[in-house]
């Protein structure tokens, strides 16, 4: 964040040269960071909308930490609390009002038809309260804040891997898209030619693809992997759609004077565009670090849903194993559910929030001032 | 401008010639044979049959050999067919699911824009002031929801828990027993009516701006939509297929419904932004000098200036429709090209798959130069023969 906005010369106050001599570069570099960020904070925090991202962000954050410390203090034991194979499979008794029928049954924790325990071989009359073993999956309740899933696992401790594993694959993802497309955009403006032909028409291709067929595809493959998505989603962005945006701010750079003073002092190409076109672009490229993230959290959800990927646990595979154990369609154990979805729908919107946020301090057409 | 079209489309043709072969290699590289497989599992088939099956679908030949048939085939327009629903032919498969798709994303597409452009439209003009933070949350949380997900929720309320409309599909089979027509045909019925009467009020509303007074305008506009939608319903009541219509409409209410609320918050948040900048622009301060009310100068003079890039987005959105369709589909249960598309690769169908792959791609290319074009023609400052 501290790149935002390249402080620009005029802010040098005065004295910063005059002591040049005294003071390692270096460090006048930090501090002139951490004046530009205390300044993109006061515009940052200015606009509500970023600053709930960023809340909902490290909510998130906090939550897909806290699963290894609870395992590493011993609170939640590794046997119960596993993502894949943990099950709590102590008793857990319910008190359940007879019912006439199945078609009565509004709640099956709380109620049990009649029909059902005469065929186990006991007699009660309706209305009726009888204690009876709870199956999995188990409504919240203290041990299981979330309540459990069908095969006895807690739904909170999937919750929060399902969390490292969206930040892992977003901001890989996010990482390698923004690397590709600030690089090739930036080096397409710079030469254009065919350089820039061969780029932009190969980002038009990847535009036509149809992504989640092309998913499909690609998880048909065999065993595919949360990282080797993340790679994969971040070829696809990198060289497609974001490569055409940051190579139209790029363009914008290189016409600028300072392009052609360094020039002019002999810079060769490669110095030109690392040292003066990238920095330049960078504002942008982080902006659509937060973009990516977002669309990548949803296309791993969605291809998790549909069941193609090969990983332990993730929120989109949540719910497409509340899917296969058919509660899907069930109002009464909506915890199996509601809590995967609300995540994802939450951490991608925050990202694209916050991203929003940074939109109002990189793009000076939007600040109020 | 004749010449940027012919360079674009010459660009057009080698794309789709790469897109074609790539798809080709992809779907093709996929390990394993499931055909073959498939075939093998079942014990009454003996070798010789297997052989023969494989020899029928082109399998025995080698890879190269069989796309260079499989090229000629599809440029002389025989898409081949099917190997998981061995002896349908493809085009009699697209043929079929394909205006299912174009039924239920049209209608949507409609609701989404209409919706969205009024929404954007509004926020924009209200920026910084009570009101647009509520919108934009709520906006942007229907845009960036797990669609899948919301989906579901919606089925859950609106079909399980309610019960006011069918959890999936597109129709009830045992209504459609006696049907003295096939579901497709109903469907591009009731399609052109839609059409119909959107296209009559469209450009009614249209033609009634050129009115000088007002009263007269909203006289003309308010007819047209009584007229339109009269029309629409009297021919519909006094039909005698009703029941049939009626099924159809019933199955396209959920998904339509869930594909504005998620989709016009995009076409909302492009139209703020297009707003924002026709704002800054001299002409409309020139409006609000000469004294025009503040409504007359954000619909007559900023939005249509706005409307831009949200008709270009429209037409990106159509090029979209199949891909998009896939979860919508598989959520719903709706029989259309994106579930065709999702069976076909995952039944490792490589016509099937090929051909709803080139559909898909001649569809994006379609919009991508259709959005461009348009661009250059709405807007006369932009220099069409620059870009190319």
């Amino acid at each position: 964040m501290d790149t935002l906005q390249a402080p620009e010369e005029s802010e040098i106050p005065g004295d910063v040269e005059l002591r040049l001599q005294h003071e390692p570069l270096w460090r006048i570099r930090v501090r002139l960071m951490q004046k530009s960020f205390k300044a993109n904070w006061k515009l940052f925090k200015r606009n509500k909308v970023g600053v709930v991202g960023l809340v909902i962000i490290i909510m998130f954050a906090i939550l897909g930490i806290a699963q290894p410390i609870l395992f590493a203090t011993g609170v939640w034991d590794k046997r119960v609390y596993d993502v894949r194979t943990g099950n709590d499979n102590r008793e857990r008794i319910a008190e359940m009002t007879v019912v006439a029928n199945v078609d009565d049954v509004v709640d099956p924790n709380t109620q049990i038809d009649r029909r059902r325990l005469i065929a186990e071989g006991k007699n009660a009359e309706i209305g009726d309260v009888i204690q009876r073993e709870l199956k999995h999956p188990w409504p919240p309740d203290r041990n299981h804040l979330l309540g459990t899933d069908p095969n006895g696992s807690d739904i909170l401790s999937q919750l929060m891997f399902g969390a490292r594993a969206a930040f892992g694959l977003g901001l890989l993802a996010a990482t390698v898209t923004v690397f590709i497309a600030t690089t090739v955009g930036s080096v397409a403006a710079y030469f254009g030619g065919w350089v820039d032909s061969f780029f932009m028409r190969f980002a038009d291709l990847l535009l036509m693809l149809p992504i989640l067929a092309v998913l499909i595809v690609a998880s048909s493959f065999g065993r595919f992997k949360l990282w080797h998505l993340a790679i994969f989603l971040g070829l696809l962005g990198g060289f497609g759609g974001t490569a055409i945006v940051l190579k139209s701010q790029a363009l914008s750079v290189k016409v600028k004077p300072f392009i052609d003073a360094a020039r002019v002092a002999g810079g060769n190409n490669w110095r030109i565009v690392t040292s003066h076109l990238i920095p330049n672009v960078m504002p942008l490229s982080f902006l659509y670090v937060m973009f990516s993230v977002t669309g990548a959290i949803s296309s791993e959800a969605v291809l998790s849903f549909l069941g193609l990927l090969n990983i332990d646990m993730s929120w989109g595979l949540m719910i497409n194993k509340t899917q296969s154990a058919g509660y899907l369609l069930n109002p009464s154990t909506w915890w199996l559910i509601v809590p995967a979805g609300l995540a994802v729908t939450l951490l991608a919107g925050a990202f694209y929030l916050a991203g929003r946020g940074m939109d109002e301090i990189i793009n000076p057409r939007l600040r109020n001032r | 401008m004749g010449r940027y079209v012919f360079k674009r489309f010459i660009q057009m043709v080698l794309l789709f010639l790469v897109f074609f072969a790539l798809s080709w290699i992809a779907l093709q590289a996929i390990p394993g044979n499931s055909i073959e497989q498939q075939l093998r599992l079942n014990p009454n088939l003996p070798p010789e049959a297997i052989t023969q099956a494989l020899e029928r679908r082109g399998l025995d030949k080698p890879p190269i050999e069989q796309f260079w048939i499989y090229t000629k085939d599809f440029f002389t327009g025989d898409l081949g067919v099917s190997w998981s629903r061995y002896p349908q032919p493809v085009s009699s498969l697209i043929a079929e699911r394909l205006p299912r798709t174009v039924m239920l994303f049209s209608v949507a597409l409609l609701f989404q824009y209409l919706v969205g452009f009024q929404a954007g439209k509004y926020l924009a003009w209200r920026r910084n002031k009570r009101g647009e933070m509520a919108i934009t949350i709520a906006g942007v949380s229907l845009f960036t929801v797990f669609y899948p997900w919301f989906g579901l929720m919606m089925i859950l309320l609106f079909a399980v828990k309610l019960g006011w409309v069918p959890t999936n599909g597109f129709i009830v089979e045992s209504i459609w027993r006696d049907a003295p027509l096939s579901a497709n045909r109903m469907m591009m019925t009731m399609f052109t009516s839609l059409m119909l009467v959107t296209a009559f009020i469209g450009l009614t509303v249209w033609a009634s701006a050129r009115l000088d007074r007002p009263s007269q305008r909203r006289m003309v506009k308010l007819g047209a939509w009584v007229a339109g939608i009269g029309a629409f319903f009297v021919y519909w009541l006094t039909n005698d297929n009703l029941v049939y219509a009626k099924d159809i409409a019933v199955h396209l209410v959920l998904p339509v419904s869930v594909l504005t609320m998620v989709g016009f918050a995009g076409v909302m948040l492009i139209t703020r932004t297009s707003m924002l900048e026709t704002m800054k622009e001299d002409f409309v301060l020139t409006a609000r000098a000469k004294g025009l009310t503040e409504a007359m100068v954000r619909d007559r003079h900023a939005a249509r200036t706005a409307l831009l890039p949200v008709s270009t987005s429209l037409v990106l959105a159509v090029a979209t429709v199949i891909d998009g369709g896939i979860i919508t589909e598989s959520i719903f249960g709706w029989p259309g090209m994106g579930q065709l598309l999702l069976a076909s690769v995952v039944a490792e169908d490589i016509p099937v798959a090929l051909a709803a792959f080139s559909f898909t791609g001649i569809l994006a290319l379609l919009g991508h130069f259709a959005a461009d074009v348009l661009y250059g023609v709405l807007d006369p400052r932009i220099r069409v023969t620059s870009q190319g």
